[in-house]
């Protein structure tokens, strides 16, 4: 009878550590919303991506349409190159723009894509070509 | 000058002392792993061990996580509503709680309740000698006694942390929303917005799990040390 309070007693304790695990998780962090679905990679060119981070939001009208990938410089234009996931559910005209914004007074940059007004889609090509984005600043 | 060479000696043999220690507490370690097979097989005592260091500081581990959320969500409000930026309060007391308060207040008060409970145990076996006892009866002290609270501490701490941190943000949310009127939709999707999963929560736990492991191998270390008689604990000089 001891051990099995014991092994209850453990048992809660555990248990109520994975609940606040799992709380965490879904409520306070971003795992739940992350849509992880599939995404097709897009470039976008920036004189100055200021302070964009990877992983960063890309909206447009204000709806969250996918995530930066990564951000390199290209040596040969001398400018920015950044590799946008974008949501395949979400289809964007060749001629999008795309901008880098700034959310609220003090918040984050995202990426804020406007769409053209091409008829032909942005789309993933094959390797190491994918549709680039003008972008300003 | 002797003076001078006095003092740097002694700093010599400080230093020393600590790399000793240092060297000691890496030992021990490297001794604990290597018993791992044999540790686990008896998750009994692991579970004993885990409920003598988790269950036991529970109700302090909630109760502080509790306060601190409190105050985090009142003076956070208090700083953001000058920048009108209220809504960042839940962000504010999640990041916080996660990535640092969460797993350095669950690991400072895991070692004063448990801790200290851990140091007179087992120096009271190093002082009965029944460490020693036990090696006479061909029972591996390391890994009877010092490796299931190893093991223990490895898992209780991470988990009383993860609920240090739960409690405070619904502490924070207590007197953010509740109380003083932010609007909930914002504090919530604010913080889920702020609060990555992998960057934050899990680094936070792996801290806590470091934590958790370490303190229970370095008071047993310094208890069990070889070099460090046990005389003292009888209130005699070694």
């Amino acid at each position: 009878m001891q051990g099995r309070n014991l092994n209850l007693a453990v048992g809660a304790f555990v248990l109520l550590g994975l609940i606040a695990l799992l709380f965490m998780a879904l409520q306070v962090s971003n795992l739940g919303a992350m849509s992880n679905g599939p995404t097709y990679e897009v470039k976008a060119y920036f004189d100055n991506i200021g302070g964009l981070k990877p992983r960063a939001a890309v909206k447009s009208a204000g709806v969250v349409v996918g995530r930066v990938r990564q951000i390199q410089f290209d040596d040969q234009q001398y400018q920015a190159l950044v590799l946008l996931d974008l949501d395949t559910r979400y289809k964007f005209p060749k001629d999008s723009s795309a901008k880098i914004l700034t959310s609220g007074l003090l918040g984050d940059n995202y990426i804020g894509l406007e769409p053209g007004g091409d008829l032909e889609n942005l789309k993933k090509l094959r390797s190491h070509q994918h549709d680039a984005i003008g972008g300003g600043t | 000058m002797s003076g001078v060479l006095n003092s740097v000696a002694a700093l010599g043999a400080l230093f020393l002392q600590f790399v000793s220690a240092l060297g000691g507490f890496a030992l021990l370690l490297a001794k604990i792993l290597a018993r791992t097979a044999a540790i686990l097989r008896r998750p009994r005592l692991i579970a004993a061990q885990v409920h003598f260091l988790g269950n036991h500081s529970l109700a302090i581990i909630l109760v502080a996580g509790l306060f601190v959320g409190l105050v985090l969500g009142l003076q956070g409000y208090y700083t953001l509503r000058r920048y009108g930026s209220e809504e960042a309060l839940g962000v504010l007391v999640a990041l916080s709680l996660v990535r640092e308060l969460g797993p350095v207040i669950a690991a400072l008060l895991f070692a004063g309740r448990a801790g200290t409970s851990l140091t007179a145990e087992i120096g009271l076996m190093k002082a009965g000698e029944q460490l020693s006892a036990l090696e006479t009866m061909a029972v591996d002290p390391i890994a009877r006694v010092l490796g299931p609270r190893f093991f223990g501490g490895l898992i209780a701490v991470p988990l009383l942390a993860a609920l240090f941190s739960a409690v405070g943000v619904i502490g924070g949310w207590l007197v953010g929303v509740a109380l003083i009127g932010v609007d909930a939709g914002a504090f919530w999707s604010q913080m889920s917005d702020g609060v990555d999963f992998w960057n934050d929560i899990v680094n936070g736990v792996i801290k806590s799990a470091v934590f958790g492991w370490r303190l229970p191998m370095w008071l047993s270390c310094r208890v069990t040390n070889q070099n460090q008689r046990p005389m003292a604990l009888h209130g005699q000089q070694p």
